[in-house]
């Protein structure tokens, strides 16, 4: 038995530390300066928006961890000392371990704008910032935001739920236009329109003014625009929490470089989720991938590693969702935002009804390479099943009725996206019925 | 929008002021006409009440809690009266010589010159101890009993509390009669325009979708003092109701022509009770459709129990009446309606003719064919969400309330053991209560039926469903009554558990635990702790409403009926992580 220290009790600490309590009897403590229980932090904005209180943000009741033998300790890390098996706590306190696992997630990115010090200005990432974001958003008639990827749009969602006025800056001709393609992106962005957000596309932040109080007054453009506001998100991205290891020896780059077993420079420290960087990205991949998914699988890997035997960690095919205020996304595969030559498309839009469906796929051999869809629920192991086996796309659009997963009495759009596609594409599929047998046989 | 949304609040809030000032509005005047009329001039008791109304007839009260008060003190000295002329003197019990009961001895009791009616009346009420051993002080508890609650009785009208319930409703004088229409038309008609008027704006005022902003903060739907009223009055109406009814005689009053126009006649607290319920299920049913504007499966669904409560809980029945048929609704069944088997029921049904016996049958059918099979093909969702009226009044009503269920494990312990032993109390006390009907004998093992059926209608059928059931809506959630007390509820959901392909499928390795679907369900089951295991979810408890689906942000959940094998598709590891599923096999089975 031997003693494993978690630092970070996200979503990537506490699938270890779970995994690990199913696989072994070793003493796991974690510890987070965060919040005192693990947390969903995709939910943030529910509480914001009075969907949801924290507590429900809690996937465990609080005796899980008691129960389970899993140490909480609600303490800042302020020094790791690898030489020494130690940790240093902000209250001067020291820990030993035998294992140490860096989970310490991201932080927000600021890109020192002038006056990016002011009161009112600030990311959303953390429990502290949402607390903060209550005290600076008290009141206020309008914020501005400050990047165009899936926090800006929670952020302008949580605004508009408490009727404040949305500025919303975008780097991009389109809205998330970096990563789904322009139809998709202008698809949302009208839908943000819809939700009366001032949209501001190709528009980047220059500078923050403050008033005598160091508070934000306004926001003036790279065009030259002052907007006035009291609020400001930014929300240009995220970057690994790694600055207290600095001079901890561990092997650091962006993020904590880690191999294939998701082990760091120093033999017995792991590295896994937002903070980790993995030396060598598996093909077509990030090395760093700050997405609640890639945290829970590194979780469950590195308590394989930790406890059996070394397995490399192998996230198998991308799978990713999203939420634009009331439009679903979810993508499986790689769908870039600009076709790479070798690959060809079929896109389907409903505009009045807000859904749209894209299948990418391999121009000469026609083999499937990525699904998305917006407003549509489809079904992951159909999907993933399709681009693992490569099948063609035209047996995509054929049995597209299987991965149907709408609720029941949905109206469904299929017949209508298969003759779309054959007119475009000169095929001639026919749409199959959905069969058991067939879903039967990926389940 | 934001005004006439404000116009139609301000409309619905003052006309149900209104209604609620109409609860005390009414003034009363006691006429020997209306003694006449409902106690009816030929009976004897009429005779002994008409001396002791003397002092208050033709005087007229404006204050509803005097003028019943006055109504009792008259009962009860009438009542006095007699029990001194026609009371059963207890001492005849000692007169009693043999060991056994027997019917030949009870005869030989009959006091001379005793009524014959009312004699038969006593037979009745104690035929139960006949071929027992003689217990000579039970027989006087059950002449004391017979003597003071039963007496009127006797006489074929009502028991003293309907009789004041009945003097009470035909006493009422002044406007409340005169302009009854008037107030029809505001506490009905224009409540629901107010309602109309808030709720429809929100059509165009944003786009469709999830819209739960501000439910934590608002004092009505997180236990604030909104949720604290609303929930205080529909507890004390339901109490009210159920044991008070003399005193809601104005509300039946109001409701009287409209049930004269359905049944042909006179509205009971009953009437009125259906009525209110209906007009809330049909509003709260509006806004339904009005937030669920995107998803098909809440507005059919919302639209059924719509359908269901108003043709075939509440107009069906009546029409039957008006019909000389017998009261009955189709798609009630026990053990939610639990005196289907009660003696006075299936008589009912027996002399209801032909149709009376496909009633029978009908009833007896839908609870031994009809759950199980339509269970077996869609989960117990066909009868909870879609059909039954306690579970349309939560998905309507009760849907502001949805997220004050509790889903901590504990509160899942306390719902399992209460919801079954609801379960056995109804089995039992059905047993026992055809045990009663086959041999005729009215205890057993020393247990009245009588009063085990009393009890379970007092404890389960009036204090849990009525006013636990809907009077904690606020403080509880919505569905306090199907999670912790409904028997039939408890019966589904064992069909539902160990014979059904209903499931909620997760959807791969989506989840993002954000805990949307585990706030919102209404059963209180934590769907979180499944769906971000990758795990499909088989509850016992789960109803089908659909809502998790529907507030999940990610498309993670679907309702589904597929093939029974393997519904929870329970494995170790969440779908996706391709480096650790080759290994799951050996690392966690070993």
């Amino acid at each position: 038995m031997s003693n494993i220290v978690i630092i970070g009790n996200g979503i990537a600490g506490i699938t270890a530390a779970r995994h690990i309590r199913k696989l072994s009897d070793h003493a796991i403590t974690v510890i987070s300066s965060e919040a005192e229980h693990f947390f969903s932090r995709t939910a943030l904005m529910y509480v914001y928006m009075g969907h949801m209180k924290w507590e429900h943000l809690k996937p465990y009741e609080d005796f899980f961890w008691k129960k389970n033998r899993i140490d909480l300790l609600f303490n800042k890390v302020d020094e790791v000392m690898p030489s020494e098996n130690k940790l240093k706590l902000a209250n001067g306190e020291v820990i030993t371990y035998d294992t140490l696992i860096l989970a310490t997630g991201s932080k927000s990115t600021f890109y020192n704008w002038p006056g990016q010090d002011a009161l009112g200005v600030q990311g959303l990432y953390s429990k502290q910032d949402l607390e903060l974001m209550e005290l600076n958003t008290k009141n206020i008639r309008r914020g501005v935001i400050v990047g165009g990827g899936l926090i800006g749009i929670e952020v302008a969602e949580m605004l508009r739920s408490r009727n404040i006025a949305v500025t919303f800056l975008v780097r991009d001709t389109a809205f998330w236009s970096n990563v789904i393609p322009k139809e998709e992106a202008e698809l949302i962005g009208r839908h943000i329109h819809e939700h009366h957000v001032d949209l501001k596309l190709s528009t980047e932040l220059k500078e923050v003014v403050k008033d005598e109080a160091n508070r934000v007054k306004s926001v003036i453009t790279n065009t030259g625009e002052e907007i006035p506001c009291e609020f400001v998100a930014i929300a240009t991205g995220v970057t690994p929490n790694i600055d207290f290891l600095k001079n901890s020896g561990i092997e650091i780059n962006r993020g904590i470089l880690v191999d294939e077993n998701l082990k760091t420079s120093i033999p017995n420290i792991y590295a896994i989720g937002d903070c980790a960087e993995l030396k060598s990205p598996l093909l077509g991949r990030k090395a760093i991938e700050q997405v609640w998914y890639i945290g829970r699988m590194m979780g469950e890997t590195v308590a394989i590693n930790i406890c059996k035997k070394p397995v490399a960690y192998n996230p198998g095919i991308w799978f990713n969702s999203a939420k634009f205020f009331d439009i679903e996304y979810q993508t499986y595969g790689h769908v870039p935002s600009v076709l790479a030559e070798e690959m060809d498309s079929y896109y389907w839009e409903n505009s009045t009804k807000k859904l749209a469906f894209r299948v990418v796929y391999n121009k000469q051999n026609k083999q499937v390479i990525g699904i998305h869809n917006f407003g549509i629920r489809l079904r992951h192991p159909v999907c993933d099943k399709w681009i693992r086996n490569k099948i063609s796309v035209n047996e995509v659009m054929r049995n597209i009725r299987d991965a149907h997963f709408d609720p029941e009495f949905y109206k469904t759009f299929y017949t209508d996206m298969v003759n779309q596609y054959n007119r475009e594409k000169g095929e001639s599929v026919k749409l199959n019925n959905w069969s058991i047998k067939r879903m039967l046989g990926i389940a | 929008m934001k005004i006439i949304q404000r116009i139609g609040l301000i409309l619905f809030l003052a006309s149900l002021l209104i209604f609620v000032a109409v609860f005390s509005l009414g003034r009363f005047s006691l006429t020997t006409q209306v003694l006449g009329e409902v106690v009816g001039k030929a009976n004897p008791v009429y005779h002994f009440l008409l001396p002791h109304a003397e002092p208050i007839l033709n005087k007229e009260f404006s204050n509803q809690f005097s003028f019943v008060s006055e109504l009792n003190r008259i009962m009860e000295n009438a009542n006095i009266d007699l029990i001194q002329d026609l009371g059963i003197s207890e001492s005849v019990a000692d007169e009693y010589t043999s060991d056994v009961f027997t019917s030949e001895g009870l005869q030989a009791l009959k006091p001379e010159g005793y009524p014959d009616s009312l004699w038969r009346n006593f037979e009745d009420q104690i035929s139960w101890m006949i071929g027992q051993t003689y217990n000579a002080d039970e027989f006087k508890k059950r002449i004391r009993e017979f003597n003071h609650h039963d007496l009127v009785i006797g006489y074929g009208v009502l028991n003293t509390k309907d009789i004041v319930f009945q003097l009470t409703k035909a006493s009422t004088v002044g406007f409340l009669v005169e302009y009854r229409w008037l107030f029809i038309f505001i506490c009905f008609i224009l409540s629901g325009i107010g309602a109309m008027l808030y709720f429809i704006p929100q059509l165009k005022e944003t786009p469709a979708g999830i819209k739960n902003n501000g439910i934590f903060f608002h004092a009505a739907t997180n236990r604030g003092w909104i949720g604290v009223i609303t929930g205080t009055f529909l507890i004390s109406f339901y109490v009210v109701l159920y044991w008070f009814p003399e005193y809601l005689t104005n509300w039946v009053v109001l409701v009287d022509p409209l049930s004269r126009a359905v049944s042909g006649n006179a509205a009971s607290q009953w009437f009125l009770y259906g009525f209110l319920y209906t007009v809330a299920m049909l509003v709260m049913g509006i806004r339904m459709l009005v937030k669920y504007r995107h998803s098909k499966y809440q507005q059919v669904r919302t639209v059924s129990v719509m359908f269901f409560q108003t043709a075939f809980a509440f107009l069906i029945p009546e029409i039957l009446v008006r019909l000389n048929q017998p009261y009955f609704d189709f798609k009630n069944m026990w053990p939610l309606k639990y005196d289907f088997f009660f003696e006075w029921n299936i008589a009912n049904h027996v002399e209801g003719g032909t149709l009376g016996m496909f009633m029978l049958v009908w009833g007896i059918l839908l609870f031994t064919v009809g759950v199980p099979v339509l269970t077996y093909f869609y989960g117990k969702r066909w009868y909870c969400s879609w059909v039954c009226g306690c579970g349309g009044l939560a998905e309507t009503l009760g849907d502001p309330y949805r997220q004050l269920s509790d889903r901590t494990l504990k509160a899942w312990r306390i719902e399992r053991w209460m919801v079954h032993s609801v379960l056995v109390f109804a089995v039992v006390m059905t047993g026992l209560t055809l045990y009663t009907y086959f041999t005729q004998s009215y205890s057993l093992l020393g247990v009245s039926t009588y009063d085990v059926q009393r009890l379970y209608g007092f404890l389960i059928g009036a204090a849990f469903a009525g006013v636990v059931g809907t009077g904690f809506y606020p403080f509880m959630g919505n569905r306090v009554w199907c999670r912790f007390g409904c028997p039939l509820a408890a019966y589904l959901g064992l069909v539902q558990k160990y014979k059904s392909r209903f499931r909620i499928t997760t959807n791969g390795g989506q989840c993002i635990s954000c805990g949307n679907c585990s706030t919102y369900c209404e059963m209180g089951i934590d769907v979180r702790a499944y769906a971000q295991k990758g795990q499909n979810i088989v509850r016992s408890s789960c109803v089908g409403c659909g809502i998790c689906s529907q507030v999940c942000p990610r498309g993670v959940l679907r309702l589904e009926n597929g093939p029974d094998v393997d519904r929870t598709q329970a494995g170790p590891i969440v779908f996706g992580n391709d480096g650790v599923i080759k290994l799951s096999e050996e690392l966690y089975n070993h």
